[in-house]
This record gives C-alpha cells, sequence and structure tokens, in this order.
C-alpha cells in the first residue's frame, strides 16, 4: 500500500464527522424503517406517489412505518453511483445494461431477471413525439421527422437511458419497416443532423423544449410525454408514430444492501407493490402502461392509443446495441464525426 | 503595491504566479529570525495532512489509475478523435473567453479606477457578482436569457445571435465566470500609476494613443497577463454553468468534463480518468506557460 | 492612498463613452441574469416565493444540509489556512515553493475532476472502499463526501487572503512578544490574530459564497437522494427539471441573495483591510526611530 500514511490520516480524521453522524443516526433509531429508491430521470411523480401508497398499505399490513426515499438522475450515473456505493435497496433504472451492471459488481444477484413477473419490467412505456399547438410541422409518422425544416429535441444517448430509446426507436422504425441498415444510418444522421441541443438528461431536455421553447418535436416517452403536455397547459400535443419500440425499465432489490441493512421484507414487498392492483392504478395513472392482463388506463373507460411496437431484439438486444450504437467509436460518433457522414 | 488590498493581493497572487515575487526585506528578517518563532511543527503537520490528504492523495489515486491502462490504452482512451475536439472546445471556448475578459476587464477596471461617476461604488460592488453567485445558477439563468423566449434572446436571435446552447453561449458564462478576477489584479494596477508620467508624455506632444501604448500600457501589461491567466485557469475548470448552456454537441460544443461524465456512465472508470488526468495536465501546463511570460514581463516592467 | 479618481463621466466625451462601455459590460453580464433570478423567483408574489422555500420538505432539507456542510468545509479551511499561511510566511523550509503551488492546485482543478478522484478513493470499489465497508462508514453519497468535496474547492480561499497579509505585516511584532516570554499560543492570539482578523474574515466570507454554491464537485459525490444528500444548487436543478421552475428560482434567489450579502459582507471587509493597510504603510514609512520618537513625543 504506497498510500497508507495518507491513507490513515485521511480516515482519522474522517472518524469524527462519522461519529457525529452515527450519534445522530442512533438517535433517530426507533422511527420508520427507511428504504432507498434509485431511479432514473422522468420518474420523480410515479414513485411519489408509490411512495405514500406503498408506505400507508405497509404500515397497515405490518405495523411499521416506512420512509422511502428517492434519488433521481440519468439511468446510467444512478447504476454507477449505486455500484460505488449509493446504498440503494432497490434499483429502479431505464434500461436493461444498468441493471446488468449493477449484477455483475455483486450487489445483485445474476438471477434478478426471473424475481418478478416479466423479467422483472413490471410496466412499459413507447416512445412518442410532443409537438406544438396544432401540429404545425405536421408530424405524424417517423419519416416527417426529416421533412422540411423540422428541429427535434432529444437528449444525448451516450448519457440518457431516454436518448437511447429515442434513438434505437428511430433506428428500428427504418429496419421493421423493411429497410436496410445503412438506410438506418441515414435517417438517424439526418434526426441528429436536426438536433440542436443535446441535453444530457431526459428533464433536460424537456425543459429545452417546453420551457425553453426550442424545436418542433421532443422525443420522449409516453409518460414524460402526458406530464409535458399537461404542465404546458394546452401548448403541446402527443402525437403517436405507427410503430415505435417498447421502453422495458427493469427492476431489483439490491441483495447485498437490503441483507446487511436488514431491509429485505420491505424492499421486496415494496418492488411487489408494483405489480398489486393498487400499484398498477398508480402506474396507469402516471401514463405508463402495467404489464399483464386487462392493464388499467389513466382515465377509466378509456384504452390505451394503439401503438405498434417493437423490443430491443428488433436492434440487436442491448448488450450488442450498447456497444455498436452507442460505444467509443460506434454509430453515435459516425454520426458526428467531422466529413464522416 | 500601495494601497492594494489584501484581497486584491490575493487574486494577484494566486495560483503560483507572484510566489517569486514577495518583498526582499521581509525575506531577509524572516530568514534571520525563523528559528525564533514557534510553530513550526504543528503547522507543518496540519498543513501536510490537509495538502496530504486533500490534493496530493486523491490527485495521485486519478494519475495512477489512468496509469493502469498503460501507454497505449492510456492514448487510445484519451485521444480519440471525439476526445480531442472536446479538449480543442474546452481550451479555445476558455482562451477566447479569458481574451474576452481580459479586454472587458480593462475597460471596466480603467473606468472604476480613473474615473468618477455616480453609482461608481456600485458598479464595484457588483463587479463581484459572479465569484458568489453558484454557477449552476448562473448557467441556467444564462441559458434561459439568450433562448429565443428569453429577455435577451428575443432581439438577439431574429439577428441571427444565438447566446444559447452555441459556442458562444459557453463563451458567455465562461466569461461571467471569469470576469471578476480579469477586473481585480488589473484595477489596484491602474490606480498605483503614476499619472505625472502620463501627464509629461502628453506634455510632450504623444498622442493619446500613444500615451496609452508607450506609458500605460507597459506598466499594466503583468496585471492584465496575470488577470488572463486566472481567467484562463478558472475557464479551463468550469462545469456547472457550461453543462447547461452548451448543448453539448460531440465535436461542437461539447467541453472534456461533459465526455468524462459519459465515459463514467458506461462504467468505464479508467478512461473517464484517462481524459481527467489529461485536462488536469492541459491547465497545469498553461498556467506555468503563462507564468513563465508574466515574470518575464514584470521583469521587463521594472 | 488610493488616488481619488479626477476625470469625471462628464469631463471628456471619451470618458463618457468609457463609462457607458463599463457599465453596459457589468450591466449585460452580471445585473440582467442576477435581476432574472429574483424577477422569476417573485413573479407570483412574496407568500408563493415564501411558501415554494418553507412549504416543500425537501427543499427545507436542502437549505439545512447547504447550512450544515458549508460551515463545516469553511471551519476546516480556517484552521488549514491559518496553520498554512503561518507556515509559509513565518518560516523557510525545503519545499515551500512546491507546498505553495499545490494550495492553487484546486483552483485549476475542474470540480468534476474532483468529484472523480473522491470516488476512486471512498468509492465502494476504490480504494479505500474495502475499509470504509467494514467500518461501515459512510463518505460519499453522505455528509462527510459531501463536506469533503466542498473543502476541496474553497481550500484556496483562506490561505490566499492570509499569506499576503502575514507577509506584509511581518514577523517582527511576534518575535518580540517570543523575547518577552509568551507562548506559541499567545503570540497567535495577542499578536497575529488581532493583525490578521479582517483577512481571515475576508477569506471566511470568500470560502463561505463557494462553498454554499458549489455544483460541479458536490454533483458527482451527492447521490441525488432527496431531503438526504441535495444541497442547495443540486435543489435548483431538480426543481427546475421538475416543472416547478418558480420553486426553482426561490432557492437560486436564496442563494444569488446570499451571494449579496456576502458581497456587503466583503465590502465592509475590505474597507477594514484597506484602512489598516494604510495604517500599517503609514507606520513604515514613518521609520522606526522616527516612530519612536514621535510616541514619546506624544506621551510627553
Amino acid at each position: 500500500m504506497p498510500f497508507s500514511p495518507p491513507a490513515v490520516l485521511s480516515r482519522r480524521s474522517l472518524a469524527a464527522l462519522v461519529v457525529a453522524l452515527a450519534a445522530s443516526a442512533a438517535a433517530a433509531a426507533d422511527g420508520p424503517i427507511t428504504l432507498l429508491n434509485v431511479s432514473y430521470d422522468p420518474t420523480r411523480e410515479l414513485y411519489r406517489e408509490i411512495n405514500d401508497a406503498f408506505a400507508k398499505k405497509y404500515q397497515a399490513e405490518h405495523g411499521r412505518a416506512v420512509a422511502i426515499k428517492q434519488s433521481h438522475a440519468a439511468s446510467g450515473s444512478q447504476a454507477r453511483a449505486v455500484i460505488d456505493g449509493l446504498d440503494a435497496d432497490v434499483v429502479t433504472l431505464a434500461v436493461w445494461p444498468d441493471v446488468e451492471a449493477v449484477a455483475k459488481s455483486g450487489l445483485v444477484r445474476s438471477d434478478w431477471q426471473h424475481r418478478y413477473d416479466n423479467q422483472s419490467v413490471p410496466y412499459h412505456s413507447v416512445v412518442v413525439f410532443v409537438v406544438r399547438k396544432g401540429n404545425p410541422k405536421g408530424i405524424k409518422d417517423w419519416a416527417d421527422l426529416v421533412k422540411g425544416d423540422v428541429s427535434i429535441i432529444t437528449p444525448n444517448p451516450k448519457t440518457s437511458g431516454n436518448g437511447k430509446y429515442s434513438f434505437l426507436a428511430a433506428w428500428g422504425s427504418v429496419l421493421t419497416n423493411g429497410g436496410s441498415e445503412e438506410d438506418a444510418q441515414r435517417f438517424v444522421t439526418e434526426i441528429y443532423k436536426r438536433t440542436p441541443v443535446l441535453d444530457t438528461g431526459a428533464r433536460a431536455a424537456t425543459a429545452t423544449f417546453s420551457q425553453k421553447g426550442l424545436g418542433d418535436v421532443h422525443l420522449t416517452f409516453e409518460s414524460e410525454a402526458h406530464l409535458e403536455v399537461n404542465e404546458a397547459g394546452g401548448d403541446l400535443e402527443i402525437v403517436y408514430p405507427k410503430k415505435s419500440i417498447r421502453v422495458d425499465p427493469p427492476v431489483a432489490v439490491v441483495d447485498q444492501n437490503v441483507d446487511k441493512k436488514g431491509t429485505r421484507h420491505v424492499a421486496e414487498a415494496y418492488l411487489g407493490f408494483l405489480y398489486s392492483p393498487e400499484g398498477r392504478a398508480i402506474i396507469a395513472k402516471h401514463h405508463y402502461r402495467p404489464w399483464g392482463d386487462s392493464p388499467p388506463t389513466p382515465t377509466a373507460g378509456e384504452a390505451w392509443p394503439a401503438i405498434d411496437t417493437f423490443t430491443i431484439d428488433a436492434v440487436g438486444g442491448w448488450p450488442a446495441a450498447t456497444k455498436k450504437f452507442f460505444g467509443e467509436g460506434g454509430v453515435f460518433d459516425a454520426i458526428y464525426q467531422p466529413g464522416g457522414r | 503595491m500601495p494601497h492594494q488590498t489584501p484581497a486584491m493581493i490575493a487574486l494577484a497572487d494566486s495560483s503560483a504566479f507572484a510566489t517569486g515575487a514577495a518583498r526582499p526585506a521581509a525575506r531577509i528578517t524572516r530568514r534571520r529570525h525563523a528559528a525564533v518563532l514557534p510553530g513550526f511543527g504543528t503547522s507543518l503537520a496540519i498543513t501536510s495532512l490537509v495538502v496530504l490528504a486533500l490534493i496530493v492523495f486523491p490527485l495521485a489515486v486519478l494519475v495512477l489509475r489512468a496509469a493502469s491502462l498503460g501507454p497505449a490504452g492510456f492514448l487510445a482512451a484519451a485521444w480519440t478523435p471525439r476526445a480531442r475536439a472536446a479538449y480543442g472546445v474546452s481550451l479555445s471556448a476558455s482562451v477566447i473567453a479569458a481574451v474576452a475578459s481580459s479586454l472587458l476587464g480593462l475597460l471596466v477596471a480603467w473606468v472604476l479606477a480613473r474615473v468618477s461617476f455616480p453609482g461608481r461604488r456600485i458598479l464595484d460592488a457588483l463587479v463581484d457578482v459572479p465569484l458568489a453567485l453558484p454557477t449552476a445558477v448562473a448557467g441556467l439563468v444564462y441559458s434561459a436569457l439568450y433562448v429565443k423566449k428569453g429577455w435577451l434572446g428575443q432581439w438577439l436571435v431574429p439577428l441571427g445571435i444565438q447566446g444559447a446552447y452555441s459556442y458562444l453561449g459557453i463563451v458567455l458564462v465562461l466569461v461571467f465566470v471569469s470576469l471578476p478576477f480579469a477586473i481585480r489584479v488589473v484595477q489596484p494596477v491602474i490606480e498605483s500609476l503614476d499619472r505625472d508620467t502620463e501627464e509629461a508624455a502628453r506634455i510632450l506632444g504623444a498622442s493619446r494613443t500613444q500615451t496609452f501604448l508607450r506609458v500605460v500600457l507597459p506598466a499594466i501589461l503583468p496585471a492584465v497577463v496575470t488577470g488572463f491567466a486566472l481567467s484562463l485557469a478558472r475557464a479551463l475548470g468550469e462545469y456547472g454553468s457550461v453543462v447547461f448552456i452548451s448543448g453539448n454537441m460531440p465535436f461542437k460544443t461539447e467541453i472534456a468534463p461533459v465526455l468524462i461524465v459519459a465515459r463514467l456512465e458506461e462504467f468505464a472508470y479508467a478512461e473517464a480518468t484517462t481524459v481527467a488526468v489529461l485536462l488536469l495536465a492541459m491547465s497545469i501546463t498553461l498556467l506555468v506557460i503563462v507564468n513563465t511570460l508574466q515574470q518575464r514581463l514584470a521583469r521587463n516592467a521594472q | 492612498m488610493p488616488a481619488k479618481p479626477t476625470t469625471t463621466a462628464a469631463s471628456t466625451p471619451l470618458a463618457a463613452v468609457l463609462v457607458a462601455g463599463a457599465v453596459g459590460v457589468v450591466g449585460l453580464l452580471i445585473v440582467v441574469p442576477l435581476a432574472s433570478v429574483f424577477y422569476e423567483a417573485f413573479a407570483r408574489g412574496v407568500g408563493a416565493w415564501w411558501s415554494a422555500l418553507a412549504d416543500d420538505p425537501d427543499t427545507r432539507h436542502a437549505i439545512w444540509l447547504s447550512l450544515t456542510v458549508a460551515p463545516v468545509a469553511v471551519a476546516i479551511n480556517t484552521v488549514f489556512g491559518v496553520a498554512a499561511a503561518w507556515l509559509v510566511a513565518r518560516f523557510r523550509f525545503p519545499g515551500r515553493s512546491l507546498l505553495i503551488s499545490l494550495f492553487d492546485v484546486p483552483f485549476s482543478v475542474s470540480p468534476v475532476v474532483a468529484g472523480l478522484a473522491l470516488v476512486l478513493i471512498f468509492g465502494r470499489q476504490g480504494l479505500l472502499g474495502p475499509t470504509l465497508a467494514w467500518l461501515d462508514w459512510k463518505v460519499i453519497f453522505a455528509w462527510p463526501g459531501l463536506v469533503l468535496a466542498t473543502t476541496f474547492v474553497t481550500l484556496p480561499l483562506v490561505v490566499r487572503e492570509l499569506i499576503p497579509v502575514m507577509e506584509a505585516i511581518g514577523p517582527e511584532e511576534e518575535m518580540a512578544a517570543v523575547s518577552l516570554g509568551a507562548s506559541g499560543w499567545q503570540v497567535f492570539w495577542r499578536v497575529t490574530l488581532p493583525n490578521i482578523r479582517w483577512a481571515l474574515l475576508h477569506g471566511i466570507v470568500l470560502a463561505n459564497a463557494r462553498a454554499m454554491g458549489e455544483f460541479g464537485a458536490v454533483y458527482v459525490v451527492s447521490g441525488h437522494i432527496a431531503g438526504a444528500t441535495d444541497t442547495m444548487p443540486l435543489r435548483v436543478e431538480k426543481l427546475f427539471q421538475e416543472y416547478r421552475q418558480p420553486a426553482s428560482m426561490a432557492v437560486a434567489s436564496v442563494l444569488a441573495g446570499l451571494a449579496l450579502v456576502t458581497l456587503v459582507a466583503k465590502f465592509v471587509i475590505e474597507r477594514r483591510l484597506e484602512a489598516e493597510s494604510r495604517e500599517l504603510e503609514a507606520t513604515r514609512t514613518l521609520g522606526d526611530d522616527q516612530h519612536t520618537r514621535q510616541l514619546e513625543g506624544a506621551a510627553a
């Protein structure tokens, strides 16, 4: 250990701080069980409501109060934070590779996909379009995105799960309509040529489109689109393309953390709640499509808008797609390479 | 340096520029009596503890982590076309911003030091706002001001001036964060200039421009260069404000720190670290260059 | 003596143009953004502003967190700053110049890089990760990590204020005190501290402002847990992205208000510093003998 002297010193200097913290933690030992849900960017509103409902239910059934803390940021950085020691009891991330990365670090058992129904994906979404009031550019389907002077808002696929899905949806829309890889590359290149801002996360992109008024169309999750349109008070509209990618955000209990903290029971019940009738109703209310038969809808009696979906497998599956499209020197980088188009 | 407040000396002294230019008299006294004063052991212990634990140790870990890739791996990770472009954006925007800050700072400093007008005190105080305003707030506010709907964007965007999500946006926020440094270093030097020399030059028939170029500029140039270097150092490391206004377009407006974050999110720690180490090396190299230049200028001015 | 500006704006057309230019620069780059923060924050009235701050438990926690992290970081900086300034301003030793250069490193290191370094050390997979896990100590994604990141970025501020002041004052008074038999602590409390108090306060005020507003480094090590590890600047970003722009700007306005308070404090302190350096200069120019004679004369 070449660093041992400073290491010892810095640890000792930290001791005082940590002791002070531990004292305040001990004082709160009789308080509620606390659970930390580390999630991706756009699920803040959803989990706020889920947390309240679950806490009530758990208190009623088990007589223990539960306080659930939320952490939200770009999915990839959240996974990294958990791997680096963010004390998550459960992770509810945007894309499969992010949960898998946490599992690979040893924090989550490798069979995580089989612990809950539907490969541990409790709800779906789709990538849709948000346009300005009255759809002045007449955007109805993917091909319309690259007509005229349409300008597009979507976050950076390198750093955002939302950005990755939008990219893959555009790519897949060409492939699943019989286009070739070259056609797909041309189409996606054209899309990013029309993207004036690449925000680092889904929420930043939403703010750019709705609050700062940039762009004609915003590619985003259906759930996020509804939230955005509701907040805009009539200035924005949703457009469903004929075909889009199915968004599958997986969930997992972080085994090592819950075993250390003794919160396994609550954590498992919490994720299970996402599959319960009450949980599904809340999920639907926030415009995420609950998994399973006869899913509840945001408004009773109104069906979910029909949309033809393809999955990640249509563009090669996650491990291959991540490397091919978003890896260093991959398809996305090639789009921006000067003279490389 | 008469009537220069210690704050200003501190600014001028920052980043090791002026460490060689201490007062010789004080030094000699100190050397003669150093052994008399107590507290060497205690202060050395506290200082080395903090410097080792908080500065040397973290940066050593950073460098070692990057070095673990080996020279070839290091280059492969840190010298990709996209990374090169990001260094280019970071460097060029910082240099442009530092030049702009130095010029605008010279103007403001000159006015504050030489011209009396109502509100001078207020203007003087406002100059320090960027030192105290969180940079993230600055980034959010700037991007909101310069988009088409914004207070300033509604006039500028129709003229084709895109102040948000553009290269210009990066330069704007970098000028904002670095302006106080450029002003505060130059201002006391202008205040201390001997005005008789200038008047003499004028009496001897020199034009206003000649007086400025021949008499004033050589005297204030070292300070201007110091201000430039401080602005540059501040701008190169800046992240919080830039990330909100740059638009993050690869090869165009993506700065190196954003690339670090992007690599981290691919769980590529060592690769992220290489970019960080290279960025670090660049800022330190630049500082050394400017430092040398500044010392030479100071010697020439004497 | 600071030369009072003799040119007035009205005296020459060039002066008027220059003043207009300077006011334009400061106005456009500094005043307009500052004004827009307050405008957005109070657009819906003081009541809405207050409830945005006081009624949201997560926002309340963020304010509280910033108010606990910043003072601890500033306290560490104060102890370090005084010790380091004493060391380099009063002693000559090998490696002194290198040490002084090291003080400035945090100034030129990107805060993101600083955060990354902390993750590499204290993260679960980091150098000290296993040790910390064994001790069950949380550093990053918790309060100590926020304090460390904040301390790092503010490290040069106090020491940089003190070194030039202590060098300008010189060690004579302290040595006189020692020769009269004062202990080290007595010298510090009775002689050094009174001499450097305004510079110290100035450094503390600057460090505190920077600590409150730090974003990049804290962003990397915070973990973004609402109501737990979000500081005020992080909360501003989060609220902005939750479609709560007025609330976001309300928190930003508190930070901006704090900035203005800092400026007032800085202004007051700088006047005291100026006054003191003038006194010091006066004493110096008089020369010791003359000074003594004068004092004797005054006593007689």
